[in-house]
């Protein structure tokens, strides 16, 4: 899940009666699973939920970036740093497509990207954690990826149109990338010497509860699902999605004959799932608020990017304006 | 005196010199990923990355069959040291700022282009058949870094001056681009590498023709020019690059798969 906490405004969810009949019709309109497009008439909390959300999702995609270019130098094959390549690059896209589904909504790029500079704006608390060995590059595709796309094959039936789109085609790329993980945990789990099996391991000790974590607060903490659900910009709870993300991944586990690092995981032959243990939510709280190890050096990096980018962005402009000029002129 | 190289160490010589070429400039824009100017240029630099280092694998792959000590592709890229490195000095120059890689792309692709144009009618099927495959991908690179050479070089005073900077702080290490040595001679005499007159005058051709739409200064013909790649002489850039590049298979000699 990229979108964490998503602020919506409502301590409560009106009724039917309660709405205006603009708000009314646009209910009824969710409650029937018509997409909502970017010209019909939306609740302003609805847009502005939307616009958070949606620009949380596409800053994770690039900030996302960053963990995976701490390793595209160092990948250890042609093979594999291809496709870490590939990777990143489709990332770029999504983040590019997301921006774009987000601008449909009427907000702009620039300032959402200068809220997330400013530390107003969210990503996903994962990349918040650092890449440390190679193998990180299996574990992030395996467990992130596939934590994403268990909150997003459930998005591609959000309420909002482009949004829901958006998710469609970054689903099947997710899916891919998520597959190459896992391979790249296998084959070293397999073929690999002791020292690469060490690797895994620590691999997934590390990155086990923030992956858990990406889901967000537990559903009695999470004072905005019950609006985002009404509107169907979410569909399922934090707790069942994270749920169901464990579920499908511990028997991947095993496969590859790693351990998770919770002494309490086991299945429950009564419920049909696996229990697991608590999650440390300080933490979580703490990743959140920009303390965890390495909140601080992600956004400057984007910063720095940006800031220096100025002088080449406003040059394009010119160069395009003057163009335009040429072309005016020589009509 | 070096012994002269038999027909196939001339040929696998030359393969490397691609691959490498290749391969540094791509780990050169590796080192952007999330650095970029924009998010459409983080999905471009990858993009041309990516297809650099596709060909660099189909040349090593072809290398390695050539090689006599049977070694693979990824052991020709990730176990070679810098001296047994041959990709053209341009291509290991730093980052520096987006005019520096930018005009650092440009001089490449263009010397990559006709490189390819020449190599896609030669009498080897392989060689043919991998050239014309990446002539379709260097075709696109060369259209984007020189679109951006004359967008800096004619946009705002401060991207103008910073181009001007880049254009000439780089050429130094183009003479290499159009200096044949003896491999490549003979090589280009079986049509097994570009004639070498005609790829210094398509060279020089077209990079006044982009520099001059750019409002750029036309660099000096008789300049100074370092020379050295094709002896495994680098600058002192390429043996940092391959420390991080090569450093799993360097550190985990033992692992056979990764």
């Amino acid at each position: 899940m990229y979108a964490q906490l998503v602020e919506t405004g409502s301590k409560r969810v009106k009724t039917l009666e309660e709405m205006s009949p603009e708000e009314r019709t646009f209910q009824e309109k969710v409650d029937a699973e018509i997409k909502i497009e970017p010209k019909n008439w939306m609740p302003d909390a609805y847009r502005k939920t939307l616009v958070r959300q949606i620009s949380q999702h596409a800053h994770s995609e690039v900030v996302g970036m960053l963990p995976e270019g701490n390793w595209v130098t160092r990948a250890p094959t042609l093979k594999r740093k291809l496709q870490l390549m590939a990777k990143i690059q489709d990332e770029a896209g999504h983040g590019l497509y997301l921006y774009s589904a987000m601008e449909t909504l009427g907000a702009s790029r620039d300032e959402e990207i200068e809220k997330l500079h400013q530390g107003k704006a969210k990503y996903s608390s994962i990349f918040n954690y650092p890449t440390l060995n190679w193998s990180d590059m299996g574990a992030v595709g395996w467990l992130v990826d596939g934590a994403a796309i268990v909150n997003q094959v459930v998005l591609q039936r959000t309420s909002y149109g482009p949004y829901s789109r958006a998710m469609v085609r970054i689903c099947k790329e997710e899916s891919f990338h998520q597959r190459q993980g896992y391979q790249i945990l296998l084959d070293m789990m397999r073929e690999g010497t002791e020292e690469q099996k060490a690797m895994v391991q620590d691999s997934i000790n590390r990155l086990w509860w923030p992956a858990l974590m990406m889901f967000g607060p537990s559903d009695e903490d999470s004072p905005n699902s019950q609006q985002s659900m009404a509107w169907k910009i979410k569909r399922k709870s934090n707790d069942e999605l994270r749920q169901m993300f464990i579920d499908q991944t511990v028997p991947q586990l095993e496969f590859l004959g790693c351990t998770a690092p919770d002494p309490d995981l086991k299945w429950n032959e009564e419920t049909g799932h696996y229990d697991f243990g608590e999650i440390d939510w300080s933490e979580f709280y703490e990743v959140l608020k920009g303390n965890g190890p390495c909140n601080r050096e992600r956004i400057a990096t984007r910063k720095k990017a940006i800031d220096e980018g100025t002088w080449v962005r406003q040059a394009a402009k010119a160069y395009a304006d003057k163009k335009q000029q040429k072309q005016r002129d020589a009509a | 005196m070096t012994k002269a190289l038999t027909q196939q160490q001339a040929l696998q010589e030359y393969l490397l010199r691609l691959a490498d070429s290749n391969l540094i400039i791509s780990q050169r824009l590796c080192e952007l990923c999330g650095k970029a100017p924009a998010v459409e240029e983080e999905m471009a630099l990858m993009n041309v990355a990516l297809d650099l280092v596709g060909q660099a694998r189909n040349w090593y792959e072809y290398a390695a069959d050539l090689d006599e000590a049977k070694r693979d592709a990824d052991t020709l890229a990730f176990r070679r040291d810098a001296h047994d490195y041959r990709n053209l000095l341009l291509t290991e120059q730093p980052n520096g700022d987006y005019a520096e890689t930018m005009a650092r792309q440009f001089y490449f692709d263009v010397w990559h282009y006709f490189t390819l144009l020449s190599l896609i009618d030669a009498p080897d099927e392989r060689i043919a058949g991998i050239a014309a495959k990446a002539l379709k991908e260097v075709t696109y690179h060369l259209r984007r870094s020189s679109a951006w050479v004359k967008r800096l070089g004619d946009g705002t005073e401060e991207s103008h001056q910073r181009m001007e900077v880049a254009v000439e702080s780089l050429w130094r290490f183009t003479g290499e681009l159009i200096t044949p040595d003896q491999v490549e001679l003979d090589l280009a005499a079986k049509g097994l590498a570009p004639n070498p007159e005609q790829l210094a005058a398509d060279w020089k051709g077209m990079v006044k023709e982009v520099l001059t739409e750019a409002t750029l200064s036309l660099q000096d013909d008789d300049a100074w020019m370092h020379l050295g790649s094709k002896k495994g002489i680098h600058t002192e850039h390429l043996g940092l690059i391959l420390a991080e590049m090569q450093f799993l298979q360097r550190a985990y000699p033992d692992a056979k798969t990764w």
